[in-house]
Order: structure tokens, then sequence, then C-alpha cells
């Protein structure tokens, strides 16, 4: 914690940034911290609370933020994947931020309950994690903690409703994305969601109805899935925004799984890596197609 | 066309097939100067590639009221425009694979290649399609769906046409 309080501080003092976007305590649990002085990089944390992803200030959709002068992010391994997402579609020049990562130990899926980590409390994407340690950062601190508890509860429950009927499937769905309000908030929370104009609010045609409708609701999340679909970074913002508890993560998964079985994609840290949709190979599975 | 619009029939499925110009609506063409006899169930939408159909004009199809969809153009390596077929290959990977994760039954939406000359693959694609959906049922019927028929009244009711039409 005080090799990333110091580091941020010397980038401050240095004038090498403007700001950092980190997190520190508030009172419910920890908050996105922007600090732009270099005294009050004190009160940056981080800990198994850390849940939240902060790669979405960057997005170039965030004004406000870019407002602040050349930016610091701290990420952790999974959310340096984000950046280097950005980095790949050419909404971020990487030499426009200074990337801090942190070695990480798994975080909570709820940060405001203030509970220990534990397998219970574990976020459904930490166990098995490969991307600890974040590659893409300029300067990586902290010590490496022990890997994150637990077994993946997610696989499971893919390999579950799988398993089931597709008209048992449906209905699962259909109550599950029935609760949606189309608040939007799994969009505005994405690090990947940036663009100026997103489908769902075009009105001239409207391709998905707007109101809280099974049909506006079913397109919706078909198109946010697909838009995702081996793009997706897997940080769980967009599952942790959803105020109604839509268990979008299960979309996302299984999107990751064809990407990674059918095209041989697993979401990384390197730009360089092309996502699966937008590339192609000649000899691409096809057996869907008569 | 052949005698499967049946008043008699309790069901017959309304499909709607996405198409590319360059060979499946050609085959489709050749389909029909060969004077081969099909289902008429399928509504063609013709578009420049298989590489121009988002994922989306299959759900506002189901949503308006298809049972089910055909999505057909070049094959591999056929592609008027080199590459766009490739590039729709995988979109529709990722596509099925969720629909089907959401509770869509194989079999509602169909991918195939039909080439220029293939005006027979494409009746048996048409047939085979319009067979399965019927054995399906009604889309609007699906268990659980709470997807309510489009109002035949208004069919773009947010258009400025329609609404100045109405001011009228």
């Amino acid at each position: 914690m005080r090799e990333l309080r110091d580091l941020a501080a010397k980038l401050l003092s240095e004038g090498t940034v403007q700001v950092v976007i980190g997190w520190e305590d508030g009172p419910r649990g920890v908050r996105p911290a922007f600090v732009t002085d270099p005294a009050a990089a004190r009160n940056l944390v981080f800990d198994e609370r850390c849940t939240q992803n902060l790669v979405p200030y960057l997005s170039p959709r965030r004004a406000h933020v870019a407002k602040l002068g050349r930016p610091a992010v701290v990420v952790k391994g999974c959310d340096a994947r984000a950046v280097a997402g950005l980095v790949r579609e050419t909404q971020l020049k990487r030499e426009d931020v200074v990337v801090i990562g942190v070695r990480c130990g798994g975080v909570v899926a709820d940060p405001s309950s203030l509970e220990a980590l534990s397998p219970a409390t574990v976020a459904d994407r930490c166990p098995g994690c490969t991307a600890r340690e974040p590659h893409l950062a300029d300067h990586v601190v902290g010590e490496l903690p022990p890997p994150p508890p637990a077994e993946s509860r997610r696989d499971a429950r893919i390999a579950e409703l799988e398993a089931m009927a597709p008209q048992a499937r449906w209905t699962f769905w259909q109550e599950e994305l029935g609760r949606c309000v189309r608040c939007h908030a799994c969009r505005e929370a994405c690090p990947m969601c940036f663009c100026e104009r997103c489908v769902a609010d075009k009105t001239q045609p409207q391709w998905v109805e707007s109101s809280p409708h099974p049909r506006g609701n079913f397109a919706w999340h078909v198109t946010r899935a697909l838009h995702q679909a081996g793009r997706c970074i897997d940080c769980g913002e967009c599952e942790r925004a959803c105020p109604v508890g839509i268990p979008l993560g299960l979309l996302n998964r299984k999107l990751a799984q064809v990407a990674s079985e059918q095209f041989g994609h697993v979401p990384t840290d390197d730009p360089a890596v092309p996502s699966p949709v937008g590339a192609f190979k000649k000899d691409d599975p096809q057996e869907f197609i008569l | 066309m052949h005698a499967t619009l049946d008043k008699e029939s309790p069901f017959e499925p309304r499909l709607t097939a996405f198409v590319c110009n360059w060979c499946t609506y050609t085959g489709a063409d050749l389909a029909g100067t060969s004077r081969l006899q099909m289902d008429a169930n399928v509504r063609i939408v013709r578009l420049p590639c298989t590489g121009r159909i988002d994922p989306l004009f299959i759900i506002k199809a189901f949503e308006r009221g298809a049972d089910g969809v055909i999505v057909s153009g070049c094959h591999p390596a056929d592609c008027h425009y080199t590459t766009g077929n490739y590039h729709a290959r995988r979109r529709f990977a990722f596509f099925k694979e969720l629909v089907e994760f959401l509770g869509l039954p194989e079999g509602r939406i169909t991918f195939s290649w039909v080439s220029a000359s293939e005006g027979q693959k494409w009746r048996e694609i048409v047939n085979d399609a319009t067979a399965r959906v019927r054995a399906l049922g009604p889309f609007a019927s699906y268990p659980g769906t709470a997807l309510p028929a489009f109002p035949a009244t208004d069919p773009h009711p947010n258009s400025i046409a329609t609404a100045k039409g109405a001011a009228r």
C-alpha cells in the first residue's frame, strides 16, 4: 500500500501525470478516487474490496475525467485487459496513460458487504485467475498475495443451464431479463462500451425498444452480449452495476467459452492480439452452416 | 406455388430469409426461373453481403412476427467482397450460441451457403427450414415468452412519416 501511495505521489509531484485514478476508503467500502494533489495520495488503498474496474474512466466518453489532465490508473490484472482493449480499438494511445498495476489475490463480489474474502464472497471471475500480475503496466506494485479461493461456480451454472430443455432455459432467461428496467447501467459501467452513440439509443429507426418490455429487453441483452463477444475482458462490472441482479456474467462467460473453444481466443492484456470478431481464419468451424 | 399455404392447415409458419445479393439471391432467382416448386412461406430480404447482416435484423424479424429465419450467402472463398462471409461466419457462430443459450431452440434459425448455381439447394433449404419451423410451432406461443404481436395498424410507431400522417 505504501509503495502504491509513494509511487502516486511521485508521479504527481514530478508532473508525469496530473491525476491518479485509484481507490480510497469511503463511508461504504472503497470508492474511486481522482487524486490530483500529491499529499492526497496517502488516501489510496488497494485490497480485496477494490472490485471496481477503473478503466471505464479512461473511455473517450468521459470528457470530465479527460479534463483533469494526463492520467495514471491503478489496475488489477483483469482491469489491465481493458486498457489493452481500448488501445487495441484505438480509443486510447498507450503512451497517453500511465498504468500502475497491482498484484491481486482476488476481490470480493460485493465490496459494500464489508465481509472478508472467502470462498463464499469471492467474485465469480476470480477463481482460477491467470492475470494476477498485470503485464501491461508501467509500474507493478505490491507483493503477490495467495491465489483466490474456491472453484468457479459460473461454469457449473452454465453447464447446468445448458443441460436444461430449450424451453425451460427460455423461461429462465425471460424471468431474469424481465426484471430489466433498461437503465443501461451495464453499458455505462463497461470499459469496452465506448460508442458515442449506442445502437440502443437510436430512434430512426429504433432497433431496440427503449421501454422495459420483454421484447426490447431481449433485443438489448442479445445486442449487449454480442457486442462484447470476444471483446469482454471479464471484469464483471456489468453484473455488479445491475440494480436488479440479472446474471449478465453468465452471458459474457458463455460467449467467452465460444471464443475460446471455436477461435482459440482468451482475454489478454496484449493489445497486439486481435479480438475474434473483426478477424477470421479461412478454416473457422462452420458445422452450423448448411 | 406449392399448395402449402393451405387455409385448412392450423399453422403456417412465416420465415424471413436474409440473403446476399450475389449468391443466394441469384440462386433463389435461379430456383424461380427453373420453375422449382417449393414452400411459399419464406419472405426474402436481399442485402449486399452476409457481412451486412446485423444479428439485430434477425431479432427484429422475430419481434415483428417471423416464426423462423434463414440466413444465407456465398460459400467461403466465393464472397463478392472477398471476406464478408468470413466475418459473418464468426459473428453468427457467436449469435447462434448466444440465442440457443437464451433458450431459442435449434431450428428456428437456419444458416446456409447457397451459390448462384444452387437453385436446387435453395429449394431444399427452404423446404427443410419451413418443415422444422412448422414442427416447432408459432414463435409467439413459445412457452414463457411475453412477446405480444406488434400492432399491425401502426408498423412504425416512431417514424416521423406516421406521426405526420396521423396529424393530417
